[in-house]
């Protein structure tokens, strides 16, 4: 069984994004990168289905700036088997990116997609399903448990008021709710490996696949939640508070 | 052209508040609404559905294919009525987010996610990077499809609505089993929904144990509130799932929100930053949720909770 698992690189979660000074988006340059957390915990569900021989290869994806080589070669010290970087200047939205790994679906033939449910830059959580569509295979979205076996894939999905067990015909496109794992680190001996791990690099320019933008973005502005932060001394004066100034209880 | 809304019910053929809230959404684009309501015996819902203000027609899609709202089937139905229509809008729970990106799949369009104000029919705000930064998008596609949070559109009536309901005979056919539903696992609570609760009282790794969020019970019974928890509390097994608040959980925003021993990390303030009003309780003088509350208490949970629960209950 293949498995295809797409990549991001995005401004790593644990900083504070900042706007570039004339609103048009988000300084990216000189920050630090990380893999996208929900395709880390794609990864390391493809690696262990390949430890437990399941899978008999992992392949990654990532589409972006030549520096997406780094978030492969990360993906691969964790124990997926080869690379591909699609490179592209531009920013692309979800239906570019859908358009795009639909390309290599065709290409690879893999039995499953398996990737993360959203992007922590754009919180788009859309690329998963739109691939799904455009593939017409099933789609399992936001999985906190997988079981692959001849053919079908049995998910326990996070929902609304609880969870839900489903069974997908394969192929099928699965994406990841962050506590299907705990992703591992890579170790260095397998840091060192990753990098004799052949990458494939093409231009998207090549591809000849339609990505123009349907939707711009005019502009960003930081949304503050900073409050007033009235630190009170007691629980009577909590109370007082929010009886006669706040009057919600 | 109108705009149609799918709309969200609970097991126990409860419409979902987010549902009221797409409504009142999908209004603001100066057009028609109609609703789509989508699954197997549903008369009595759509009894309900009809009477919800601010729609002018009812479509009923009922076929035991869609018992379970599965994405499949559903976003092949929804694509076959789409070409009366230039605006879709979903809630954006984890049901609209499953179903809505399929169909703009389908349709070849650039879904718009959890828009969260409506400048005019095709330019929208909606947060990033968990939150932290807001931006406005502007779509080009002829067709548009978004999915709304239920935080910022207040939710039309329940009733005083009269649509007419028209019953969909034509239902593209389903026949491809591409996902076959297995079992329902609802986590049972009497309480309020989190997403539609007056209060919300979340614990955070703080809490120690699940145990422990018995002291936070006690006060959602005072506040008839809804009980919410940090990742780290979910992650930790102390309570489901679901209870979770934030980029990767729920969205809420209630008259109240009541942190107790969570940190306040940007993921979690993604899901209550919106609320009326804000209070820590937390032991860290330091911690980063009381610059996000309106009031802070310094203190030990343990020493806190017994006496706040005592407080309301002496009110
Ligand atoms: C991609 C991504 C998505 C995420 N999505 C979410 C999400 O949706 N929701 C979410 O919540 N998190 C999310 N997180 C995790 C988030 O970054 C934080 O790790 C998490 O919110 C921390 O939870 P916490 O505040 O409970 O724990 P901690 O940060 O450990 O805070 C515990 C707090 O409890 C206080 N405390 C301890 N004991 C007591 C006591 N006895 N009395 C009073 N106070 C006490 C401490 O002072 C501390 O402030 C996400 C992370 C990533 C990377
Ligand atoms: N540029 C990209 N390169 C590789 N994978 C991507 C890219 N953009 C999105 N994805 C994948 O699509 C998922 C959902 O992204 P989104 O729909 O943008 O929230 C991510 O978790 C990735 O697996």
């Amino acid at each position: 069984m293949k498995i295809l698992v797409p990549v991001k690189r995005v401004v790593d979660s644990n900083i504070k994004p900042l706007v570039k000074s004339d609103n048009s988006g988000v300084e990216v340059g000189g920050v630090k990168m990380s893999m996208n957390p929900f395709d880390e915990t794609a990864v390391e569900e493809a690696v262990r289905l390949k430890e437990q021989k399941i899978a008999s290869e992992v392949v990654v994806i990532s589409i972006g700036e030549p520096k997406c080589q780094d978030t492969l070669r990360t993906a691969m010290a964790m124990g997926a088997d080869r690379g591909i970087l699609v490179t592209s200047e531009d920013a692309l939205e979800s239906l570019s990116v859908a358009k795009i790994l639909q390309h290599f679906v065709t290409k690879e033939q893999p039995d499953v997609v398996l990737m993360g449910k959203q992007a922590s830059d754009d919180d788009m959580n859309a690329t998963g399903q739109i691939l799904a569509a455009k593939l017409g295979w099933a789609q399992g979205t936001f999985v906190s448990k997988l079981e692959l076996s001849d053919g079908k894939a049995q998910i326990t999905r996070e929902i609304d008021d609880g969870q839900e067990i489903l069974e997908l015909t394969l192929p099928a496109v699965i994406t990841t709710d962050l506590r299907l794992n705990e992703p591992r680190f890579a170790s260095l001996p397998n840091i060192m490996k990753a990098k004799k791990k052949p990458i494939e690099t093409v231009a998207l320019a090549d591809l000849g696949v339609d990505t123009a933008v349907r939707l711009q973005v005019k502009s960003v502005a930081e949304s503050s939640s900073v409050r007033e932060g009235v630190i009170v001394g007691s629980v009577e004066e909590l109370m007082d508070k929010l009886q006669n100034e706040a009057k919600v209880i | 052209m109108a705009v149609l809304v799918l709309l969200s019910y609970e097991k126990g053929d409860q419409i979902r508040k987010i549902s009221r809230s797409a409504i009142s959404a999908a209004g603001k684009l100066g057009t028609e609404v109609h609703a789509l309501l989508v699954g197997d015996h549903l008369d009595g819902l759509s009894q309900k559905a009809s009477q919800l203000q601010g729609i002018q027609k009812l479509l009923v899609a009922e076929h035991a294919a869609y018992a379970h709202m599965q994405a499949e089937p559903v976003a092949d139905l929804i694509a076959s009525l789409a070409g009366s229509y230039e605006f879709i809008v979903a809630p954006a729970n984890a049901e609209g987010k499953d179903i809505l990106p399929r169909l703009a799949g389908l349709l070849d369009v650039q879904p718009i996610s959890d828009v969260v104000e409506m400048i005019d029919a095709s330019t929208f705000v909606r947060p990033i990077y968990a939150g932290s930064i807001l931006a406005t998008v502007t779509s080009k596609d002829a067709k548009k499809l978004l999915s709304v949070r239920g935080t910022t559109f207040e939710a039309v009536a329940e009733t005083g609505g009269n649509a007419t309901i028209e019953k969909i005979e034509n239902l593209p056919a389903s026949d491809k089993q591409l996902s076959v539903f297995k079992e329902l696992k609802l986590s049972q609570s009497d309480r309020p929904e989190l997403e539609s609760a007056r209060v919300v009282i979340s614990g955070g790794r703080g809490m120690q144990s699940g145990e422990n969020f018995v002291l936070l019970e006690k006060i959602a019974d005072q506040l008839d509130a809804a009980i919410g928890a940090s990742r780290a509390a979910v992650d930790a097994g102390f309570v489901p799932n679901d209870y979770q608040v934030g980029q990767t959980g729920k969205i809420v925003a209630p008259e109240l929100y009541v942190a107790v021993a969570l940190s306040g990390a940007i993921q979690h303030l993604a899901g209550m930053k919106d609320s009326k009003i804000v209070v820590a309780i937390n032991k860290d003088p330091e911690a980063p949720i009381f610059k996000v509350s309106d009031y802070g208490i310094i203190g030990d949970l343990f020493e806190i909770l017994p006496q706040l629960e005592a407080a309301l209950k002496a009110r």
